[in-house]
């Protein structure tokens, strides 16, 4: 069955701006999806309705057999437990430690007091750990996020996702902000976490040798509708050309590195 | 051609110098000033000033009287500042834009803090001598209600600026409203919050002496005793000591922001 099943989903801003136009697809668990698209394509609005940080104008969005659209309260908040997302900026809180920003990940599971107090058990606290662990960031465990690199604030950034025991990672142009090689750790360690917790990866690029190099499958978005669909090694370049909107040899490509691994 | 703007400009400073000078003239004529006798009474009223307002042996001994309510009108200086913050805490997070619960609630936060904010603190004094008399409250709530419109309007602006991100971060981990604001929103902000508390702290002690003055409370009404009864010496010493006092606490809150910023 599939995990998330998008049916005829279309978003609408005020009455005129079509966001999102009748969108159908189906993402299967274990997948590493990348929607591609250029900017105000309406990626980040595709993405936030998966998790309704966006309402849904009409269509349907199933997650794990549960339609998303009509989910209010208690259940939306639990339907975003399942999901956890990364940001282009990270939206970290700067002012806390690492520890802090990564048990934020806990809050949807817990009741008003505990919530408020930020009260977390102990072995949430030692999941936590472990996480961070995991992604390198043991030293930097009780240091200000605004002390740490850009890198290092992304690595943060999914730990906090990774607590929620996610079955599905949203990914909002993860790598934007970052220098190359950076870039590079944080797709390596989604690809990572990907193929060895088997948590389905949903991320927005801009970089399209990067979503050539690390996707299962290639979404195209231009203009808010879905324009190809289907594994990276079939996208030509026409295609690129055609989601991007561009002339032919205008983009900064290298198609040819694809074939070399 | 480059010279013309510099003639251009020259142009227009002699017009401007032009106009102040008939503006000045005009006035001195409508009031019948006259500038040579003006410039001539000032070594008159500072020999005066010097011999009637240098605090005499009596006046050191009015000290402790006054010191006592100098201490007073700091304690509900601090007390409405402090107060009053908790409250425009409260309705700033009703009023900013990431956490408001409704558009229209938000537009009602922001008016009422408007209206508090944009009467002046010596007008509150005033309308409220109606409702409370000559009594400490009335000095009271026209500080508060003054440092509420004023908290409100910065918080506002620094939740917005501060914590936007965060806060969706918290939305999508399912956080619940009240969670996100404790955990995200305030430890966000709390520097600032703390930062402008004190400012107001210190505002609210020089605007007490003016309050004092018209409710009769606190070392304004000392000041206007004295002052009244043709005491110029006990009066001076009023002054010397709010003006010691505000630098003081002035340099205490410096050194506070700088341990927490």
């Amino acid at each position: 069955m599939a995990l998330l099943e998008v049916e005829a989903l279309t978003k609408r801003y005020g009455t005129e701006t079509l966001a999102l136009n009748d969108i159908t697809f189906d993402i299967q668990p274990g997948e590493f999806v990348v929607i591609i698209g250029p900017s105000g394509a309406g990626k980040s609005t595709l993405l936030r309705c998966v998790n309704r940080l966006i309402d849904i104008s009409s269509g349907d969005l199933r997650f794990d057999g549960l339609s998303v659209p009509s989910l209010r309260g208690r259940a939306l908040r639990r339907h975003r437990t399942q999901i956890g997302m990364i940001f282009q900026h990270y939206n970290l809180v700067n002012r806390l430690s690492v520890m802090e920003n990564v048990l934020h990940g806990r809050l949807g599971y817990k009741g008003l007091v505990q919530g408020i107090l930020g009260l977390y058990t102990a072995e949430e606290k030692r999941d936590a750990v472990r996480i961070i662990e995991s992604l390198g960031l043991s030293e930097q465990s009780y240091k200000r996020c605004d002390q740490l690199s850009g890198g290092q604030k992304q690595r943060v950034g999914i730990a906090r996702a990774l607590v929620q025991k996610p079955k599905m990672l949203l990914c909002d142009e993860p790598i934007a902000s970052l220098d190359p090689n950076a870039a590079k750790i944080i797709m390596d360690t989604l690809r990572e976490i990907n193929r060895e917790t088997g948590i389905t990866v949903l991320v927005n690029l801009h970089q399209v040798d990067v979503a050539l190099r690390y996707a299962s499958r290639i979404i195209g978005i231009k203009q808010g509708t879905v324009v190809y669909d289907g594994h990276p090694d079939r996208l030509t370049s026409a295609q690129i050309h055609h989601i991007y909107g561009s002339e032919a040899g205008d983009l900064i490509l290298d198609l040819s590195e694809r074939y070399a691994v | 051609m480059q010279s013309d703007i510099f003639q251009l400009r020259r142009r227009q400073a002699a017009l401007f110098f032009g106009i102040l000078a008939v503006l000045t003239y005009g006035a001195m004529l409508i009031t019948e000033y006259s500038a040579i006798e003006g410039l001539v009474a000032i070594p008159e009223a500072a020999i005066w000033a010097t011999r009637n307002f240098i605090p005499d042996g009596e006046a050191f001994e009015r000290l402790p009287r006054i010191l006592d309510k100098l201490f007073e009108t700091v304690l509900m200086s601090v007390a409405a500042a402090t107060l009053a913050s908790a409250f425009g805490l409260a309705m700033a997070i009703m009023g900013a834009n990431t956490t408001r619960l409704h558009p229209w609630l938000s537009l009602l936060a922001r008016g009422i803090a408007s209206v508090f904010r944009n009467i002046d603190v010596a007008a509150w004094a005033l309308i409220l001598l109606f409702s409370f008399g000559q009594s400490a409250y009335t000095g009271f709530f026209a500080l508060f209600f003054v440092t509420f419109g004023f908290i409100v309007r910065v918080m506002i602006e620094t939740i917005d600026e501060v914590s936007t991100e965060s806060v969706e971060a918290l939305r999508a981990t399912g956080a619940g409203y009240l969670a996100t604001i404790s955990q995200s929103i305030i430890p966000a902000c709390l520097p600032q919050l703390i930062s402008w508390v004190l400012y107001m702290i210190e505002t609210n002690i020089r605007s007490a002496t003016l309050v004092g003055i018209l409710t009769g409370t606190g070392i304004g009404f000392l000041f206007d005793l004295y002052f009244k009864s043709f005491n110029y010496s006990s009066a001076s010493l009023v002054v010397l000591v709010i003006v010691v006092a505000v630098l003081l606490v002035e340099s205490l809150s410096n050194l506070i922001r700088r341990a927490i910023l």
